[in-house]
């Protein structure tokens, strides 16, 4: 009598990728709008991007539905946070509380890959980059999901983020600008809709500064 | 005790006048004190005995602890409700109360009496808030969060480990239906106002309210925040009007809870209190006229031998 295998999975990967660029003083974080389940397409117009709080912005990609709830735990959370402190959460509490969160569900855990993106308390850009039960880690620029293993080798050669294991500690920060940054994700995202299948239809550029939170789209291949 | 012999020092001392009474007062009848005066005090220790007339003297005690602290108010429109309070600081030293809380974007309360236990309403209220749009994607109807908080609040009348809690709220709250404005008291029971006052001198802010309350439905915004900061002048009775000594928010259509800030409420304090001395004579035939017309729901009889101010 062989182990019975379980013939259903809680868990589905709905496709997609996300990309997060920190500036000095300025946080790009850009995600596809595709939803896909197995070779078949559910919709091209699905936001993968949350605006957790004033400065701070996540982008996940995974189990959407896993996502949503997700998002709703921080967004409940941030609220409790608010009325007890009497201001917004900044973007490295913020981490700290997303990685406690994936953490709790540490033996059923919610099947998303995150990448958090914001201002921190001086201004700078900071990028922060979660697996899916909530190690994290501040970094100068991340990619996840299903088009991240074509991404995150061309951000690599492009940005020359040092290791943040160095000594004296780096600035992981890009020395580019807003546009140059914008541009790159853009390209990113073309490349990547060339091989990768889940990504794909259009991206949603976020971008967080001084000035506040702008949203942007560009249109990608359909196929 | 038979005497041995007259006079002498055994006897002296047997019938020198004793400090105490040496024997108890023969039983002159019934005490002639008024019955309900004499008891009143047998059946208020816990908060589960009834009184022979049929209250619960607790209850009417944390309401009592109500009227004692500084006054809050509130009034509404059809689309905005205003709550305003009064903030007196222990000490020039020390900083005041808060009284005013942010619920929810839609939702806010002011207090008056112990605030600690409104501090703790208050983070019941946000829970409450934040559960519901959890699961439903949609704001808490105001109506419902205020049946929440009486029953909350009835509990505390049934338990005899428990007390009530010794503070009224003024709910304030937008949902589909409109604008409301709520007023919780420790008994558990809660009523619906056009306007109401409560705390410390608070009759004289609920005289203004009354005479004022019929123009309030369709008073702009700016104009409710106008008579809130009035009816806070009255309840002031002389002392000058400034942004120190008050605080008020706002709810309404478009217009999420907040709490207007120490430089706009001074603005808007300037900007009437020289319309304020013109306007008084004018102020005296409204009053006689307006006087019929009440802003509570209920008759508001001060608490006299027969009725039981819990209805009120």
């Amino acid at each position: 009598m062989t182990k019975q295998q379980a013939n259903w999975s809680p868990y589905d990967n709905s496709g997609g990728s996300c990309v997060a660029i920190a500036g000095a003083d300025y946080c790009v974080i850009a995600a596809d709008t595709r939803m896909s389940t197995g070779y078949n397409i559910l919709t091209r117009e699905y936001s993968k991007i949350c605006k957790l709080a004033d400065k701070c912005v996540m982008a996940s990609s995974g189990f959407q539905a896993d996502v949503k709830a997700l998002q709703k735990q921080l967004a409940a959370r941030h609220l409790i946070y608010q009325h007890q402190h009497n201001k917004q959460m900044s973007c490295p509490a913020m981490a700290q509380l997303l990685s406690n969160t994936l953490y709790y569900k540490r033996f059923f855990p919610y099947y998303s890959f995150n990448v958090l993106g914001g201002l921190d308390n001086e201004g700078k850009g900071c990028v922060f980059t979660y697996d899916a039960v909530g190690s994290y880690e501040k970094v100068g620029y991340s990619s996840q999901g299903s088009g991240s293993t074509l991404i995150t080798p061309f951000l690599d050669n492009q940005l020359k983020s040092p290791s943040p294991l160095l000594l004296p500690a780096q600035d992981a920060v890009t020395p580019l600008g807003e546009a140059e940054a914008i541009d790159l994700i853009k390209t990113v995202f073309a490349s990547a809709s060339e091989r990768d299948i889940y990504t794909g239809d259009k991206i949603e550029i976020v971008v967080v500064n001084a000035d506040g939170i702008r949203r942007e789209y560009m249109e990608l291949r359909k196929d | 005790m038979q005497k041995c012999i007259k006079n002498g020092p055994l006897a002296q001392l047997l019938n020198a006048k004793k400090a105490y009474p040496v024997r108890p007062e023969p039983w002159k009848g019934p005490p002639t004190v008024s019955y309900r005066k004499m008891f009143r005090n047998q059946y208020d220790t816990d908060v589960t005995t009834w009184s022979p007339a049929g209250r619960l003297f607790q209850v009417e005690y944390a309401m009592e602890a109500v009227k004692q602290g500084s006054a809050a108010i509130g009034l509404r429109s059809k689309t905005h409700i205003v709550l305003g309070c009064v903030n007196k600081a222990n000490s020039e030293l020390s900083s005041h109360q808060k009284k005013i809380f942010k619920v929810d974007d839609h939702i806010g309360v002011a207090i008056a009496g112990l605030t600690a236990d409104g501090r703790v309403l208050s983070r019941y209220m946000r829970n409450e808030c934040i559960n519901y749009s959890f699961t439903y994607e949609s704001p808490l109807p105001v109506g419902r969060l205020v049946v929440q908080l009486a029953d909350k609040a009835q509990v505390c009348t049934q338990r005899s480990w428990k007390r009530p809690y010794g503070v009224g709220l003024l709910v304030a709250g937008l949902d589909e239906s409109g604008a409301h404005l709520y007023y919780n008291c420790p008994s558990g029971n809660y009523f619906e106002y056009q306007a109401f006052a409560i705390g410390s001198r608070s009759q004289a802010a609920k005289t203004y309210l009354e005479r004022k309350f019929e123009n309030f439905t369709d008073a702009s915004r700016d104009d409710l925040v106008k008579d809130a900061l009035m009816a806070i002048r009255e309840t002031l009775q002389g002392e000058t009007l400034k942004s120190s000594v008050c605080t008020i928010a706002v709810v309404g259509v478009g217009e999420p809870f907040h709490i207007l800030d120490q430089g706009t409420v001074q603005q808007m304090i300037d900007a009437f209190e020289i319309v304020g001395e013109q306007e008084g004579p004018a102020a005296e035939p409204d009053a006689a006229a307006g006087q019929e017309a009440s802003a509570e729901p209920e008759q508001g009889a001060a608490a006299g031998e027969g009725v039981a101010p819990m209805d009120i």
